[in-house]
């Protein structure tokens, strides 16, 4: 099959591209919105601000999450930020510097059409978002305080102290309860897609199956949306969320949609270490602790503290600054503890590879305040990061206001995602992927306090008009979640659960995630080599194999069943990981969170390939098993120039 | 250390339910409790029997899905705390721990420790927002809010929605849930147009539910892990008593 890759993005001037494409495609008369039935799988920042937008434009919206409630969605864990092009300090930002920071940040490998969009949306988020209530900092005149953040040279990051997702989330929700209320959204919390159902190769709804009653049913509507967000939880361990998962995105991919960049993921430099292998998830220190931390290493392996608490050396408050290594103030002046995330991650493994490491097994940097409490008071440092200080202390047992913090990077996002066009469609027309689901905005990595932008910018500015095009362009058509498509579909799904509940073996479903994970974070996590891929892609099978042959799903299909629910998204993981360890095979290159020890730079920094790796690697899906399909979307950059990046 | 857990087992809303008792084994002090039972759960699951049942999604402490009782207490001992977040230092070896759901007519069960809180939700949808259709917000700066009344709306909006001020209340009363939002709204110059039609809506929605009223126990604030003040409950019985003076013009 051969499918050409149409971005549709407007050509000609890009400032002004987003407004013209507003106007030539077509809109769906307000009195015909509501013959018209849309899903939105999820309810996270681009799901929630779908639903309530679409609801509040008129249409019939069905909104699905496998959570009990909307308001649980992993969004609300985002802790620093959310970037907007406002320049309210004054300090020479515009739209332009926005769009030209993501472009570079991602390493070029985004979209620049998606991109600029993205930067000018990004103004009407805050205003939307302050109209909402969400409780954003202020200053003493009340009006919007900002902070900076990694990758960025201006001061344009909005916050609501370190929870600024939970804040946005919930302004997103209000508004989703305003329109649930309003009878234009119907909830179904507690429902998890299972498939996508296509009907004459249009995306025309979904299989559910009810968590609580394990009933699975067909949902049939005029377009499907998936905002189910990131697949982060191919390695086990990572900072999202017990449930995120990859399943509803690789059903789709299952059904012909494609899967874009799978290798690229992020690392974010600043969590706190593993304490164990009873280890069930990763805790972010939000990003925005770089601004007034410093982090080190001990310059003598004699000072590393370990988890052992026999461990010899010096505390670390007794180690003066000519002993610790500054090693990112070192090795990048300008940005110095602001690099962006990738930078930084890598900086700290090589610091740990050195044998420099402070943490169980020697994995883990300081993240030092020190400096900062005597600049500008305990009090002041409080007022910024109080609440993750106490997080921090409740997790770990230490205080960071006497000792430095100990972080290493984990898993925090995933920039590849289901291909889309510049209408967030991907290549099955009716299916459009929102927020981290889908592969755009970001690149190779993405700028922190970037993801909230995104999402909000999908969901409340960019799906309503781009739906309604596709819809005008369909017109109605009946919706029969009836027909044989469906019923087909239906007892394919019920096939497969009670597959799952039928090996009836002797491991249990969490001892794969963890042995795929452990295997990912090797092989493919902060550095990749070709081997150490080729040596992944053999054992995924295996796992995969032993995995049908041997788990353990307890209980049956008829009630709440959390093995069945997590045994479904692991089957998900053992097959989207080999897909994710291909692509990275094939990337010969480093780009963002793409790193191939075989391409660096004398520096030890990433390497791009421009010459043969500026596109998008879309993978069609042909079957586990197989071979899936390549198929190459050109990057073209006609504004920000290639180049290699650097934060000195 | 090694524990003995007396857990809650109930098959689904019509079992009677029953405890049941496990051990759980060299447990370390690192652990959160919820990874303690993940540990207890792997062990039943290998097994083949059915492990307990219990929510939890971000384990950090802000999704509020998580929550059970931990002798007697919701999300245990430890104050400003969530069941994800509390660690096993907090606990000694040879410890028994009671681990129950949360115990509320207005969350019944629905099996072991997960219970249904969509009252919750349907408290929010009857009026916990404020109407602003996406893309007709005015530039954010043009409103300014004292930095005071932003701190002190944003201390009632950090809720997470868990339900253990219920849990912990004799009554079994939402009003420190839905004084919040409440609070967080009204304090802000864009939540004054539905100020008081919010209030007479929300509360409504409240008593409808199955919870009690509040008898000044101040059980929830200290078992809210967010430390939610028993402030927000006199902002909103005050707000609610305007609204009823201003009947039919709020």
């Amino acid at each position: 099959m051969s499918i050409e890759l149409k971005s549709n993005a407007p050509t000609g001037p890009i400032d002004s591209a987003w407004s013209r494409h507003k106007f030539d495609i077509k809109v769906v008369n307000p009195a015909n919105k509501r013959k018209y039935t849309v899903i939105v799988v999820g309810t996270g920042l681009a799901g929630a601000s779908a639903a309530a937008t679409l609801g509040e434009l008129g249409y019939n919206v069905q909104n699905f999450c496998f959570q009990d409630s909307p308001r649980r969605a992993h969004s609300i864990a985002a802790q620093g930020g959310i970037n907007a092009a406002k320049n309210y300090q004054n300090d020479g930002d515009s739209v332009y510097r926005l769009f030209y920071d993501t472009v570079k940040g991602g390493d070029f490998r985004s979209r620049e059409s998606n991109v600029y969009r993205l930067a000018e949306l990004s103004v009407n988020i805050i205003d939307q978002a302050a109209a909402q209530g969400v409780p954003f900092a202020r200053e003493y005149g009340g009006l919007l305080a900002n902070r900076s953040f990694g990758g960025s040279l201006v001061s344009r990051t909005f916050y609501a102290r370190g929870q600024t997702g939970q804040q946005l989330l919930l302004g997103a929700y209000s508004g989703h309860a305003a329109q649930v209320a309003a009878g234009n959204i119907t909830m179904f919390p507690r429902h998890e897609m299972l498939d996508l159902v296509t009907i004459d190769g249009h995306a025309r709804g979904i299989i559910t199956r009810d968590l609580i009653s394990g009933e699975i049913k067909s949902y049939a509507a005029d377009a499907v949306i998936l905002a189910t967000g990131g697949y982060g939880n191919v390695f086990y361990l990572s900072t999202n969320a017990m449930g995120s998962n990859v399943t509803a995105a690789w059903r789709a991919a299952k059904r012909g949609a494609l899967f874009a960049n799978p290798c690229y993921t992020q690392i974010h430099p600043t969590c706190i270490p593993v304490s164990g292998d009873h280890q069930s998830k990763l805790t972010l220190m939000s990003e925005s602790l770089r601004n007034d931390g410093r982090v080190w290493v001990p310059k003598d392996a004699k000072d590393c503290w370990n988890n052992d608490k026999a461990a010899v050396g010096r505390h670390p408050s007794q180690i003066p600054d000519e002993d610790r290594d500054y090693y990112l103030e070192r090795r990048y002046p300008t940005f110095g503890n602001l690099v962006p995330r990738d930078v930084a991650s890598r900086a700290a493994k090589l610091s740990c590879d050195e044998g420099r490491g402070v943490a169980f097994n020697g994995r883990g940097v300081y993240l030092d305040f020190k400096e900062a409490i005597g600049r500008l008071g305990q009090e002041e440092v409080a007022a910024r990061y109080g609440n993750l200080f106490e997080m921090y202390e409740r997790i770990t047992g230490a205080n960071p206001y006497t000792e430095p913090m100990r972080i290493y990077p984990a898993i925090h996002y995933t920039m590849g995602g289901l291909w889309v066009d510049y209408n967030l469609q991907s290549n099955t027309p009716g299916l459009f992927v929102l927020g981290e689901a889908n592969f755009s905005d970001h690149g190779a990595n993405r700028l922190g306090a970037s993801a909230l932008m995104q999402g909000l910018a999908d969901g409340y500015f960019v799906i309503p008009y781009t739906l309604g095009h596709y819809l005008a362009e369909v017109g109605p058509r009946k919706n029969d979640a009836e027909s044989s498509e469906f019923k087909g579909t239906e007892e394919t799904v019920k096939g497969r659960v009670n597959k799952l509940l039928n090996v009836k073996g002797k491991r249990s479903v969490d001892s794969f995630h963890r042995e795929l994970g452990h295997l990912m974070w090797e092989k493919c996590g902060m550095a990749r080599t070709k081997e150490g891929l080729e040596e992944a892609l053999e054992r995924i099978p295996a796992i995969r194999d032993e995995f049908w042959n041997n788990v353990s799903v307890p209980g049956d299909g008829a009630d709440l069943n959390q093995s069945l629910e997590k045994a479904g998204r692991v089957a998900d993981f053992l097959e989207f990981a080999e897909l994710k360890v291909g692509d990275a095979l094939h990337r010969e290159e480093s780009c963002g969170g793409h790193f191939r020890l075989e391409h660096q730079t004398e520096e030890g920094e990433a390497k791009r390939n421009d010459d043969d790796f500026a596109y998008v690697a879309a993978w069609q899906f042909n079957g586990v098993d197989k071979k899936p399909t390549l198929h190459k979307e050109p990057l073209e950059f006609d504004h920000v120039k290639p180049s290699q990046r650097s934060y000195k | 250390m090694n524990l003995k857990l007396h857990v809650w087992r109930q098959k689904g809303p019509k079992d009677k339910g029953r405890f049941e008792t496990y051990d759980a084994t060299d447990v370390l002090e690192d652990m959160s409790f919820l990874e303690m039972l993940d540990v207890v759960n792997d062990g039943l699951e290998a097994e083949g029997r059915e492990p307990i049942a219990f929510e939890s999604d971000c384990r950090e402490g802000i999704c509020g899905a998580c929550g059970c009782m931990i002798n007697g207490q919701p999300h245990g001992h430890k104050a400003r705390t969530t069941t994800c977040q509390l660690h096993m230092r907090e606990f000694s070896d040879g410890d028994e721990i009671v681990i129950e759901p949360f115990r509320a007519k207005a969350f019944p069960v629905i099996k072991d420790l997960v219970v249904d809180r969509s009252s919750f939700d349907r408290i929010i949808q009857s009026g916990g927002f404020i109407t602003a259709r996406s893309g007709s917000a005015p530039d954010a700066n043009a409103i300014p809010v004292a930095k005071v009344e932003a701190d002190r709306a944003f201390d009632a909006a950090t809720c997470i929605g868990c339900g253990a001020c219920v849990a912990s209340c004799p009554n079994a009363s939402a009003m420190l849930f839905t004084g919040a939002k409440i609070t967080h709204l009204g304090l802000l110059p864009q939540g004054q147009p539905e100020r008081y039609l919010r209030v007479d809506k929300m509360v409504s929605q409240m008593d409808s539910e199955d919870f009690g009223h509040c008898g000044n126990f101040g059980e929830c604030t200290l078992a809210c892990p967010k430390s939610i003040s028993l402030d927000v409950i006199a902002q909103m019985n005050t707000d609610y008593i305007t609204a009823q003076f201003k009947g039919r013009d709020i």
